[in-house]
Formats: structure tokens, C-alpha cells, sequence
């Protein structure tokens, strides 16, 4: 039993390994913040600022003397937070315009293909930044602009393959047998078509943490103080000169959960093409 | 030029004007008077509808709409409510920064990617393919913002050899363009190794090497061409990421680009600049796209026979 354990682990991608270790300790991370994290992410400690690395401080303190480990290891559940929620709402969205517009086809086809190409034509981050400007700034908001922005490849993706599926036998046969559209899209088309989308998720996954990253050091995602890595380095950043810890670790933090997720993605496709 | 080309030039117009009203419909939409704010908080209310009456805000929406596509059309995008110039003046002094940023990341980019994919995929699963891969992959993780400041605190705090922000002189060049240059430097590269592994699985390439055309010749002069499309395309589409870039990077190293104004017009919650800027970005990514497009027909060899 363990024999072939072992040789099933041996044959995967090295890639899909590495990206799952780093997503398991990434979901430790937040499951067990308050367990791992030696101190409050939000205590300050006005006689403790800019410590260097100690046994009390692993990663050292910021200019409000937060310790900065316990608040990269806080930081993990907002992370993580925008990766599902972003995935979900725009994966959901997507899909189910995508597979609609290639299943009733004509104008609502042409419709929702031009609205995604309309989209597609904006630069990622412009897009949020007119939906932010629209709606204030603040985590939610900036969770939604993410997933709008996010919806084209989906919807593109969906789309290509429910028209793949659609000349598929059974399908014809089911449409033949006098199937709806919806039956056909429930039982049909949304299962095949799970693979390839799941693939995109975690393809998107890293994207969406940088974006996160990004608005929130661009002051425009969460409020101030919270321990959100991205918020954490735009802090840090006024403080480039006096001290590189409050900016350095929170951004190999970053790293290193994109670098998860693109190696996740990378493996399993490389599963899945093999 | 084939047809689906000449669809493309033809469709351009009408996507502008669907882009330009959606933004339009959103920015009047945006919470808080223009006029007001134009007019300054200590305005009594006849100065707020004087101005108000001036920038022609009474009117119908569809009305000014039409007065707006008019004005954008000539290239007059309106006033800019923080600095009290012409948005259109506005955006023609700080497009150059972002262009000349742009072109050096891209260079620099290219420089990497395209030798560094053509070898890796020359020697797959070699060690050289390995280490490029890895390197990629890392290269498309790291957050830009991050990077940049890792490289102030490198080379303008500790080492002092390069200025920390602005553009004052070429060096001030450096550190944003390779900022910038990460992501695309890891698409160019992933793309160019796959495009010429494709290429070089296919019968005619096996038929060169029978022939006894050597490596060097076979990879450049019989492979390369054809697997260059496909990197064209990449860099096309991936131009809207770049510009997302530009403004993180642009706003971390002070640069005084298109991405720059963008943050400080949302800042202040400036509409006529957001409006503008966002017009701008939306037009380039179509016109590279479409001139990527181009040049694919140009230097693709299938196409051009065909």
C-alpha cells in the first residue's frame, strides 16, 4: 500500500509537489494563525518599533512595533479569502455566460461575446481602478473589481468548450431525445467541461494575489493597519532607508503564495496533458 | 490584408464609442459634484451653478455625451479638476514617460526571452531548460512592487549608484524598466520555447536535419521564423498587464507616466483625467493588438503565402 503511494508520488510533476506544499502551509497558516503567530497582529509597541530579527520577533517589528511575523501569518486568511471569493464569483459568472451564449447561440452569443471583448480591452488594473473610483475603496470592493476583470477568460474558455461538446454525439443525441438547454447544461456540458475549467482556476489563482497585492499597496483595498501583505508593504515602503524588514518579508510572503499557486497550476496540467 | 484585418480596422471605431460611453455612463455616475469641487469648498451655491451651468452639466445626458465624443474627438478631454489644466495637455506630458518606460521594459524583455527560450527549447531537458523554466516561473511570481523596492534598497540606499525616484537622467531609467520588464520577460521567454518546440517536432524540420543542415541554421533560420507568430500574439495581449504594471511600478519609483496620473486622479477623485487616461489605455491595447495582428500577417510565412 505504501509502495504504491510511493511510486504514485514519485511519478507526479515536481512542480505540482512543490505548489501543493506551499498552498498546505499557506491553509495551515490561516487555519492556525492564532496558534502559530507569537503576538497580536494589531498590539503596537511604541518602545519596540524597527527591532531587527529575535527569537521573540521572528521576522522583527514595523514602525508601530507590530510584530511583523504574527501579522504575515494573520495576513494568510486575507489572502487566501481573495483567492477564493475572486475565483468563485468570477469562475461562477463566467462559466455559466460562456456555456449559455454557446448554447442558445445568435444574438445573445454575439451579445455576451462582445461585452467580454469590450472587457478584454481594458488593462486589468485600469478596470479596477475605474470600478474602485466608482465604488470607494475597501476589501470588497476591491474583491469584485478583481472578479470582473477576471470574468473574460472564462467566459472565452466556457465558451470554446461547450462549443467543442455541443458536436459531441451525445449531445446531439440527448437534443435529439428532446433534452433543454438547461437539462443539456447541467448534465452534459457543466460536467465534461470541469476539468479544463478547474485548470484555469488554479491557473488564475496566482494572478489574482498579485492583483490583491497591488490595489492594497496602492492603498486602495483593505483599511489601514489591517494585516494584509500588500497594505503591509505599502507601509513598510515609507520606510525604506530606516528599515527593509517591514517591506521585505511580507513580499516574500507574496512570492511564495503566486509562486504556489503557478507551480499548482503548472503541475496539473502537466498531469492532465500527459 | 485579409478580411478578418480589415473587420478589426473597421470594428475600431465602434468599439471606442461603446467603450467610451460605458466609461462615460460610469464616471457620471461617480459620487460628488465636479462643479462643486472645481468651484472650491468656500463656493456659494450660484458659483457652484455657474460652473455647473459652464461645463454644461445641466444638459441632457445624451447631449453631453455628444458634446464630450466631440471634444475627445479633437482631443479635448475636458478640464482637470485637481490641476486645472486641459486633461488632453495633461495626458500628452506624461504619455512619453510611460511610452519610453514601456519600450525599455519591452526591450529588455525581449532581449531575455526570446534567446533564453530559443536555447532552453534547443536543449530540452537539458540543464540549461530547467534552470530558464524555473527561473520564469519565479520571474511571474514575483509581486513588481516588491522587486522595486528591493532594488531601491539595493542600489540607491545601500550601494547609493542609482536615483531613488523620478526621472531626472537615463539612470533614473534603470530600475523601473527592468521593474517592469519581469512579467513580460517570463511570457516572451515561456512562449518562445514552446513555439519552437512545436515547430521543431514538424516533418520539414526533420527533413532539414537529414538533409544535414546544421543546429545554429536549423534553429534560426528554419525554425525561428515560424515560431515567432505566436509570440507576437502574446506580446499583444499581454500589453494590457504591462500597462497595469506601469502603474504600480510608475507609482513606486515616482515616474511620471500615464500610470502615475491615473493613481493621483483617483486619488482625488479627478473624473475628467480618470476619464481620459482610461480612454488612452483602452485605445492602445486595441491598436497594438491590432497592429500585432499585422505584423503577425507580415512575418508569418504561412500567412503570407496563403
Amino acid at each position: 500500500m505504501t509502495g504504491s503511494f510511493r511510486t504514485l508520488i514519485a511519478r507526479l510533476p515536481l512542480s505540482l509537489l512543490a505548489g501543493v506544499v506551499l498552498i498546505t502551509f499557506m491553509v495551515l497558516g490561516a487555519l492556525l494563525a492564532p496558534l502559530i503567530s507569537p503576538a497580536d497582529p494589531l498590539a503596537q509597541d511604541l518602545y519596540a518599533t524597527f527591532q531587527p530579527m529575535s527569537a521573540a520577533h521572528p521576522f522583527g517589528t514595523d514602525a508601530f512595533g507590530r510584530d511583523i511575523f504574527s501579522r504575515i501569518v494573520y495576513g494568510t486568511r486575507y489572502s487566501l479569502a481573495e483567492v477564493c471569493i475572486c475565483i468563485l464569483v468570477s469562475c461562477a459568472m463566467g462559466t455559466l455566460a460562456g456555456m449559455l451564449a454557446a448554447l442558445v447561440g445568435g444574438y445573445v452569443e454575439q451579445a455576451v461575446m462582445w461585452v467580454v471583448d469590450i472587457i478584454f480591452a481594458f488593462p486589468g488594473i485600469v478596470l479596477a481602478l475605474l470600478i474602485l473610483s466608482l465604488l470607494g475603496p475597501g476589501f470588497f470592493n476591491m474583491l469584485l473589481a478583481i472578479s470582473v476583470f477576471s470574468i473574460p477568460v472564462y467566459v472565452r474558455l466556457a465558451h470554446n468548450l461547450t462549443q467543442a461538446l455541443q458536436r459531441a454525439e451525445y449531445v446531439e443525441a440527448a437534443r435529439t431525445l428532446g433534452a433543454g438547454t438547461w437539462r443539456i447544461l447541467y448534465v452534459h456540458v457543466m460536467r465534461n467541461a470541469l476539468g479544463p475549467i478547474l485548470v484555469q482556476s488554479t491557473l488564475t489563482a496566482g494572478s489574482v494575489i498579485l492583483a490583491a497585492s497591488s490595489l492594497s499597496f496602492l492603498g486602495l483595498g483593505v483599511a489601514p493597519a489591517t494585516p494584509e501583505w500588500g497594505a503591509m508593504m505599502s507601509d513598510g515602503r515609507s520606510y525604506l532607508g530606516i528599515d527593509i524588514l517591514p517591506s521585505l518579508f511580507p513580499g516574500l510572503t507574496i512570492t511564495l503564495a503566486v509562486l504556489g499557486f503557478n507551480l499548482l497550476g503548472e503541475g496539473v496540467r502537466k498531469v492532465i496533458d500527459k | 490584408m485579409n478580411a478578418r484585418l480589415i473587420n478589426r480596422v473597421l470594428m475600431l471605431p465602434v468599439v471606442m464609442v461603446v467603450v467610451s460611453f460605458a466609461v462615460f455612463v460610469a464616471v457620471r455616475h461617480l459620487p460628488g459634484d465636479p462643479a462643486r469641487m472645481l468651484a472650491g469648498t468656500a463656493a456659494t451655491q450660484d458659483t457652484v451653478d455657474a460652473v455647473h451651468h459652464s461645463l454644461g452639466l445641466d444638459r441632457p445626458a445624451l447631449r453631453q455625451y455628444g458634446t464630450f465624443m466631440r471634444g475627445a474627438l479633437v482631443g479635448d478631454l475636458g478640464i482637470s479638476i485637481e490641476s486645472r489644466q486641459p486633461v488632453g495637455q495633461e495626458i500628452a506630458h506624461h504619455f512619453p514617460y510611460t511610452l519610453l518606460l514601456g519600450l525599455s521594459a519591452y526591450a529588455l524583455a525581449l532581449c531575455f526571452g526570446i534567446p533564453g527560450g530559443l536555447a532552453a527549447a534547443m536543449f530540452e531537458d537539458g540543464i540549461w531548460d530547467r534552470i530558464f523554466m524555473g527561473m520564469t516561473i519565479v520571474l511571474a511570481s514575483v509581486p513588481n512592487f516588491w522587486f522595486a523596492l528591493l532594488l531601491m534598497e539595493l542600489f540607491s540606499v545601500r550601494l547609493g549608484l542609482l536615483p531613488l525616484m523620478g526621472a531626472h537622467s537615463w539612470s533614473s531609467l534603470l530600475m523601473p524598466s527592468l521593474t517592469l520588464a519581469l512579467m513580460p520577460m517570463a511570457l516572451i521567454g515561456r512562449m518562445t520555447r514552446a513555439s519552437m518546440l512545436a515547430v521543431l517536432s514538424r516533418d520539414y524540420i526533420r527533413t532539414a536535419r537529414a538533409r544535414g543542415v546544421g543546429l545554429m541554421r536549423l534553429c534560426l533560420r528554419h525554425a525561428l521564423p515560424n515560431a515567432l507568430p505566436p509570440v507576437v500574439t502574446v506580446i499583444g495581449m499581454n500589453l494590457g498587464s504591462v500597462i497595469g504594471g506601469a502603474v504600480v511600478t510608475e507609482t513606486v519609483f515616482g515616474w511620471p507616466g500615464l500610470g502615475h496620473l491615473m493613481i493621483e486622479a483617483v486619488r482625488w477623485r479627478d473624473y475628467p483625467v480618470i476619464e481620459g487616461v482610461t480612454l488612452v489605455a483602452v485605445l492602445s491595447v486595441i491598436l497594438v493588438n491590432l497592429v500585432a495582428d499585422i505584423v503577425i500577417s507580415r512575418i508569418d510565412p504561412q500567412a503570407r503565402h496563403s
